[in-house]
C-alpha cells in the first residue's frame, strides 16, 4: 500500500510544487538496523546534540512514530502491540510530520532503508522527492561494486547528485 | 470541519486525562490508550530536540497513510490531539473550540482537580454537541 508501484524507475526529475530556493535543512538515510548510512546538512543553525546522539534519537523517534501510527490506525481492526517492530509495509506508516519550525518527510523501502528529509514547514508533499532520492541511491550506491551494504555511504557522486537535486526542490 | 475518529487530552506530564473514540475500527482498551498518550507526549518532546531551527514547539500535524493526527498544545503544556481522516480541513479550529470547552467546563469547575482524569458531565455533553455538529455539517450522518 505504501510502496511505489507503477512509477518509472529512472532518475528523471519530477516537478514538486514547492517554493524555490534552499528549502532543505538536512537529510538522513538509515538502514534497517539503525546504522546511519548518510547524514548531510545544508542549513542547520541549531545543533542540540552531538552527531551520534542526534542520529540515535532520530532513528528512535521514527521507530516509535511508526509503531504509534500502526497502533492508532483507525481503519484496521487488528492492531499490533505497541513496541513490536513492524516489518516494512506491514500496518499503517506515517509519511510526514510538521512542526512550527520544520517538516520531516519519511519513506521506507521494502529493504528497510529509511530516507528522511527535513525541510521548511511550508513544503508540500515530498513523497515523490524521496522516491527520486531512492532512485539516486539505487544508481550510485547500491550498484556501486565498491560499496558494502550496511556501512556509511562514501560515494562522492551520490553526495553531489543529492546536493544538486535538493537544491532544485 | 469533518468527523474525527478519536480525541485525546493529555496533561503536562504526559498522562491521559480524557479519551473519546468516535468510530475507529478495532478496540483500543484503556491501557493501550494510556500508552499511546504517553508515547505521543515523548515523541512531541523529542521532535523539539531534533529541530534545525530554534524555537520549535513540537509536532502539530502527523500525516500517515490512513489518518492524520492534529495536535494543539496550550501555553500550560496540556495537549489536545485528534485522529481524523487524511486531508481533513479546519482541525486547528476544532481543537481551539475544544480547548475553549475545556477551559469553560473543566478548569472553571471547582470540583475538578488539576491533571486528573476529566469527569465533567457538562464538558462531555458540549463536546458531543460540537463533534456531532461537525459530523452532520459535512457528512450528513
Amino acid at each position: 500500500m505504501q510502496f511505489f508501484g507503477g512509477s518509472e524507475i529512472s532518475p528523471s526529475p519530477p516537478t514538486p510544487t514547492t517554493t524555490t530556493g534552499n528549502n532543505a535543512h538536512m537529510i538522513y538515510i538509515f538502514n534497517r538496523n539503525g546504522v546511519c548510512l548518510l547524514y548531510r546538512e545544508w542549513n542547520r543553525p541549531l545543533h542540540t546534540l552531538n552527531p551520534q546522539q542526534d542520529h540515535k534519537l532520530m532513528f528512535g523517534l521514527l521507530f516509535s512514530l511508526k509503531s504509534l501510527a500502526s497502533k492508532m490506525d483507525p481503519t484496521s481492526a487488528d492492531k499490533g502491540n505497541l513496541g513490536v517492530p513492524q516489518l516494512p509495509g506491514q500496518g499503517c506508516s506515517f509519511h510526514s510530520f510538521r512542526t512550527n519550525t520544520y517538516k520531516l518527510s519519511f519513506m521506507e523501502t521494502p529493504s528497510g532503508i529509511k530516507f528522511i528529509l527535513v525541510t521548511n514547514p511550508r513544503t508540500s508533499d515530498l513523497r515523490e522527492t524521496l522516491k527520486y532520492i531512492y532512485n539516486l541511491y539505487v544508481e550510485y550506491v547500491a550498484k556501486n561494486p565498491l560499496y558494502t551494504p550496511g556501512t556509511p555511504i562514501r560515494c562522492g557522486l551520490f553526495n553531489t547528485a543529492v546536493d544538486q537535486y535538493v537544491r532544485s526542490i | 470541519m469533518a468527523a474525527i475518529y478519536s480525541l485525546y487530552i493529555i496533561n503536562k506530564s504526559g498522562g491521559l486525562i480524557f479519551y473519546k473514540d468516535y468510530g475507529s475500527k478495532g478496540r483500543m482498551d484503556t491501557n493501550d490508550s494510556l500508552r499511546v498518550a504517553s508515547l505521543w507526549h515523548s515523541m512531541h518532546a523529542i521532535s523539539q530536540q531534533l529541530s534545525p531551527i530554534n524555537g520549535c514547539s513540537g509536532i502539530e500535524l502527523l500525516e500517515a497513510d490512513t489518518f492524520d493526527l492534529h495536535c494543539f498544545q496550550s501555553l500550560t503544556g496540556t495537549k489536545f490531539f485528534v485522529v481524523c481522516e487524511t486531508g481533513t480541513q479546519h482541525m486547528e479550529a476544532l481543537l481551539k473550540v475544544i480547548y475553549e470547552l475545556y477551559t469553560d467546563y473543566v478548569l472553571k469547575n471547582p470540583f475538578y482537580e488539576m491533571e486528573m482524569p476529566i469527569r465533567c458531565e457538562l464538558f462531555d455533553i458540549n463536546l458531543t454537541q460540537v463533534v456531532q455538529k461537525d459530523r452532520v455539517a459535512l457528512l450528513g450522518r
